[in-house]
């Protein structure tokens, strides 16, 4: 009797679970972690004379903040920011049409395996690139300008849209798929009547989406001489004249907040 | 109504005429903006150009294949930094997004005021690509590494930070009342009651951000931060494709396997 009363007293203190269960993968986790950051740290050159010397830069570069200078170059700052947002626009629309039949041959329920190969592996290229290496290929093929950037944008929606849009027709409920084929109804006309209109809304919500990340993404092909904000602004660093980056970045932040507020409106009145 | 009579039969549509209207006026409207830009991006390409686009391209494509494999050996290093931007990057943007994420949520946060000036920092860091904010830091710390590290942090504290404090906001309040009745303080309530119910979603979405800084800290060696852009942007300017195609190789291979363990790692938290 004693003994009941005395033994369970240590055990009693109670422990959080911890968030892996496996003690060994936890600790060897832990442990293979420390290790590879002592290396990876290790590995990076930090030249601190330099920064030194950076932040004299870097606060000419807040005082250009506090004060932007937006008129200077007011006339390039005016057509990078328009043909960014031209860009946005045409490739938004352009790649969404092209996404929805690229999504609907992805689809596994639709299409034969062939066609559903070929699309899959579209979308997989499409999202291993990140837009600025597409955007090279494209000012190879264009030249410069911004039918290139237009051209990446799209293509980089193309790959987000269709495989967001497949994994949705893959899991739609399959009872009206079932009863308009029951009708005689062919491919197109089951698509259309079945499968559309049970993903038509995450469509508009996503296309919305996918608007906002092309603008954001529009401010930076132009990098590599794909049109849009992103040589201007490339240039003003160069030259060093931060209070005109301050006006470029301070315009780049409020469109995509601006575009972000209605977007987020547009996808919650779909909801 | 959307049923009308036409030579005495009834026609069903599904929407009325005022709603049919809206739709089409949706439509034009929508297709005009599209081609006045349309218009003035055609105005600014030189068509010229275009003209010649397949020959480009099949050219292109003759002299990036075969790749350049020998090029392999002088790319591991580069390979090496660019996944240590993007991990380095990430566990930075992780460290400083968590407590952020707690002030930014309206059930956690300390005072309404810190709660804004945190929405605006995420708002601030999710509106700036990192390509940009390594332009901005290049120019600080000087080409590099840490410039790379540093860019991909600032760009993925808003990311993390905005579903983390999202997911904060959509915990069961059960725990936390169970918590604070057996009489705990804030910070004992915040890792009671919140942090086991949120760290999974946290650990999901930092591995999820993870992979797309793979992505991203690819290119970011194209305004000198470092990594195998640095590559990218010499074998472009030499015109070396099949140097370029030998990187794209590598790319695809490493985004492919980032892409494989995130998607494992996730499935196996959530």
């Amino acid at each position: 009797m004693a003994e009941l009363v005395t033994s369970p007293v240590i055990s009693r203190r109670w422990r959080k679970p911890p968030l892996i269960r496996n003690p060994w993968l936890r600790w060897g986790l832990l442990i293979g972690a420390l290790v590879y950051l002592a290396v990876a740290i290790s590995s990076v050159p930090v030249d601190s004379a330099r920064i030194a010397r950076g932040l004299e830069r870097g606060a000419r570069m807040i005082s250009g903040f506090l004060q932007p200078d937006f008129a200077s170059r007011w006339y390039d700052i005016q057509i990078g920011v328009l043909e960014s947002l031209t860009m946005t626009v045409v490739s938004t629309v352009a790649g969404v049409l092209l996404s929805v039949p690229v999504g609907l041959g992805a689809a596994r329920n639709l299409v034969p395996a062939p066609i559903y190969l070929v699309c899959r592996s579209i979308i997989t290229i499409s999202r291993t690139f990140q837009e600025v290496v597409i955007a090279i290929v494209f000012v190879v093929m264009f030249g410069f300008g911004p039918l290139a950037g237009v051209c990446t944008l799209a293509f980089a929606t193309i790959g987000f849209m269709a495989k967001l849009l497949a994994e949705d027709i893959e899991e739609i409920d399959p009872a009206p798929l079932e009863a308009i084929r029951a009708t005689g109804a062919g491919w197109l006309k089951t698509v259309t009547y079945a499968v559309m209109p049970q993903v038509s809304a995450r469509l508009v919500g996503l296309s919305v989406y996918r608007f906002d990340i092309n603008l954001r993404e529009s401010a930076i092909v132009g990098i590599v001489g794909a049109g849009g904000i992103g040589s201007t602004l490339q240039t003003t660093f160069n030259r060093y004249d931060y209070d005109v980056a301050a006006a470029i970045l301070l315009i780049i932040i409020v469109l995509v907040m601006t575009t972000e507020l209605i977007s987020g409106q547009i996808r919650r009145r779909l909801q | 109504m959307p049923v009308t009579v036409v030579n005495n039969t009834k026609v069903w549509q599904r929407y009325d005429t005022a709603t049919r209207m809206k739709i089409w006026a949706g439509w034009i409207i929508g297709t005009a903006i599209t081609l006045v830009c349309w218009q003035l991006i055609s105005n600014n390409t030189r068509w010229e150009f275009v003209a010649d686009a397949s020959q480009q391209l099949s050219t292109f494509l003759q002299r990036m294949f075969p790749p350049d494999w020998a090029y392999a050996e002088q790319l591991w290093k580069p390979l090496w930094d660019t996944i240590t931007i993007a991990t380095l990057g990430t566990l930075l943007a992780m460290s400083i997004a968590l407590p952020l994420s707690f002030v930014a949520a309206r059930n956690t946060t300390p005072h309404p005021i810190l709660r804004y000036i945190a929405l605006l920092v995420i708002v601030v860091s999710r509106s700036v690509n990192s390509l940009i904010w390594a332009l901005i830091l290049v120019a600080i710390t000087g080409p590099g590494m840490l410039a790379g590290i540093l860019a991909i942090a600032l760009r993925s504290i808003g990311f993390i930070g905005k579903l983390a404090y999202e997911s904060i906001e959509e915990t069961s309040h059960e725990p936390v009342e169970a918590i604070t009745a057996t009489g705990a303080n804030r910070l004992q309530v915040l890792d009671y009651a919140y942090l086991p119910q949120v760290l999974p979603s946290f650990a999901g979405i930092s591995i999820f951000r993870w992979d797309i800084n793979i992505r991203e800290a690819t290119v970011l060696g194209l305004v000198g931060a470092g990594g195998i852009g640095l590559n990218l942007n010499a074998s472009v300017d030499l015109l070396r494709w099949d140097r370029v195609g030998m990187i794209f190789v590598l790319i695809f291979v490493l985004v492919l396997i980032s892409e494989t363990i995130s998607a494992r790692v996730r499935k196996a938290i959530i």
